[in-house]
């Protein structure tokens, strides 16, 4: 069986109440492999919530989500053992936060940073740990005169970009990724977005970004899901929803943004 | 060898939501299909709905009805209702588009931007540039602009950018809207030149052409779009 004919993950009816409020309701969609979808929408709208319950930083209070493991076996998320979920969080799976101080040791070097996802995997070898490191510094930009340096010390494009050689390090098959331009300057989002876009093109990774930018979501996604109070109203091909909007909400977004 | 393009029997219409809901339909009953080899040309006044039936057939505006089929693999796919996986598929291996409107991405190059197409479709990177390369010559692209982005570029620079984009691979159809609207005469016959290797090579073409010395010289059939507009419903 050809494994790109495959979901990569499968989402059913899966919702989340926080007490009678509703995070997300009745979600439900498939990722294949190298496929990049967008979940856009305003703030509130529950994409942040959904997102968390996919990758099990939260539990749904309803529905199922299943990840195919790299021995083609689908699992249900919910009932991994601990050793499985470690195993997916630390190196099938990379998560990118809004906020780089998420997801980085902001008190260890830069190459600290990105070595650590190997040598949680068992990686032992000083040498390759640090050769490996500054590979993918330079793969996001970063000199490698910088390699000694604390994330504290970087700018707020280069920590988010040491973020994500962090998580790609370890050739994750699925990245979760939480406004990864929010709360960067215009220009500074334009260099990190191409980053991005070759990164996720060349390693063919699948992705699942959250965005309200939806200009990221064109440039990134091959597929979007557009939340409003915690449903989806609208799924398409990422063009056809910005350029033949159906949904009234989704229109409503795409109107009231300049040009993407 | 199946027909490249079959399109039956296709509506569209707009639903203006943040206006009251007002509908606009656009065309009704489009039916045609284009042959291996054969330019057709879709004709009629602005905002006939020329550029919408190019969309649909791309797969970027939805369709209300109908169907649009093209053999993809050892099947035929409906692009009016394929999911988008499968159209993303279709667009890699079997439909070329140039659009009225080059869409740029930040920092990448002239050449990079021409290339693509054949880097998605797995060749070789290098390879893809040197015949990028040759398609922005023989537009007369001035080559100190190829390592540049092309947000900064003249319209008709830009055009010859993302008619290089839609030539350079071997898409069995090739969507042409209004490709040589901002050329000078002289690129607009490098272009006419194209079309017709396309056509040697069997390749169907649907195109926009306002320009009608360029539609003279490469249509093979005029489809005459007010032929499909809506019958006794006020837009
Ligand atoms: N995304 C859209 N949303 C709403 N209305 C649209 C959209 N795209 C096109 N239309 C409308 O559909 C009708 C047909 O437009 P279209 O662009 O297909 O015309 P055209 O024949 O290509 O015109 P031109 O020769 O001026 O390019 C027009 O009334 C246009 O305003
Ligand atoms: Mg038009």
């Amino acid at each position: 069986m050809n494994m790109s004919d495959t979901p990569l993950l499968k989402v059913k009816d899966l919702s989340k109440f926080y007490g009678s409020r509703i995070g997300c309701q009745n979600v439900s969609f498939e990722l294949w492999p190298g496929e990049v979808l967008a979940i856009v929408g305003e703030s509130g709208s529950g994409k942040t919530t959904l997102l968390n319950c996919l990758a099990t930083r939260l539990a749904p209070s309803a529905g199922s989500v299943e990840y195919r493991m790299r021995d083609g076996q689908f699992r249900d998320l919910y009932r991994l053992n601990e050793a499985e979920r470690r195993f997916l969080m630390r190196t099938d799976w990379g998560f990118v936060h809004q906020n780089p101080a998420d997801g980085l040791r902001m008190t260890v070097s830069a190459g600290a940073n990105v070595g650590e996802r190997l040598m949680a995997i068992g990686d032992r070898h000083y040498g390759n740990i640090r050769a490996t490191a500054t590979d993918w510094l330079g793969r996001v930009e970063i000199a490698s005169d910088r390699i000694d340096d604390q994330p504290r010390a970087f700018s707020g494009g280069m920590r988010q970009r040491l973020q994500i050689a962090r998580n790609l390090v370890t050739n994750p098959r699925l990245v979760f990724m939480d406004e990864p331009t929010g709360g960067l300057d215009v220009s500074v989002q334009a260099r990190l977005l191409d980053l991005l876009r070759g990164l996720v093109s060349d390693l063919g990774l699948a992705a699942i970004v959250v965005t309200h930018d939806l200009a990221v979501a064109r440039l990134l996604s091959h597929r979007m899901m557009v939340m409003k109070d915690g449903h989806i109203v609208e799924t398409g091909l990422t063009d056809r929803v910005l350029d033949d909007p159906q949904a009234p909400y989704t229109q409503l977004l795409v109107s009231s943004i300049l040009q993407v | 060898m199946p027909t490249p393009l079959v399109v039956s029997d296709v509506a569209k219409s707009f639903t203006m939501h943040l206006r009251d809901g007002i509908r606009l339909p656009v065309v009704a009953n489009v039916s045609f299909s284009i042959k291996a080899g054969e330019c057709a040309v879709l004709g009629g006044p602005s905002g006939a709905g020329k550029s919408s039936i190019l969309k649909m057939v791309y797969g970027n505006y939805a369709v209300d009805q109908g169907q649009i089929i093209v053999p993809y693999g050892d099947r035929l796919v409906d692009l009016a209702s394929a999911d988008p996986r499968t159209v993303l598929g279709v667009r890699r291996d079997m439909i070329g588009y140039v659009s009225q409107f080059l869409r740029t991405v930040p920092r990448v190059s002239a050449l990079d931007v021409v290339a693509e197409p054949l880097v998605a479709r797995g060749i070789d990177r290098t390879e893809a540039r040197d015949k990028a390369a040759a398609l922005l010559a023989g537009l007369n692209l001035p080559e100190r602009l190829w390592s540049l982005p092309p947000a900064t570029f003249s319209g008709g620079e830009q055009q010859r950018v993302n008619i290089a984009r839609g030539f350079i691979t071997d898409h069995p159809i090739l969507l042409l809207d209004e490709p040589t609207a901002s050329l000078d005469a002289k690129n607009r016959e490098v272009v006419v030149s194209m079309i017709r290797s396309k056509k040697e090579a069997g390749i169907a073409m649907l195109g926009i052409f306002h320009d009608e010395d360029v539609r003279e010289a490469v249509a093979d059939r005029i489809i005459d779009v007010t032929a499909f507009a809506v019958q006794g419903e006020a837009a």
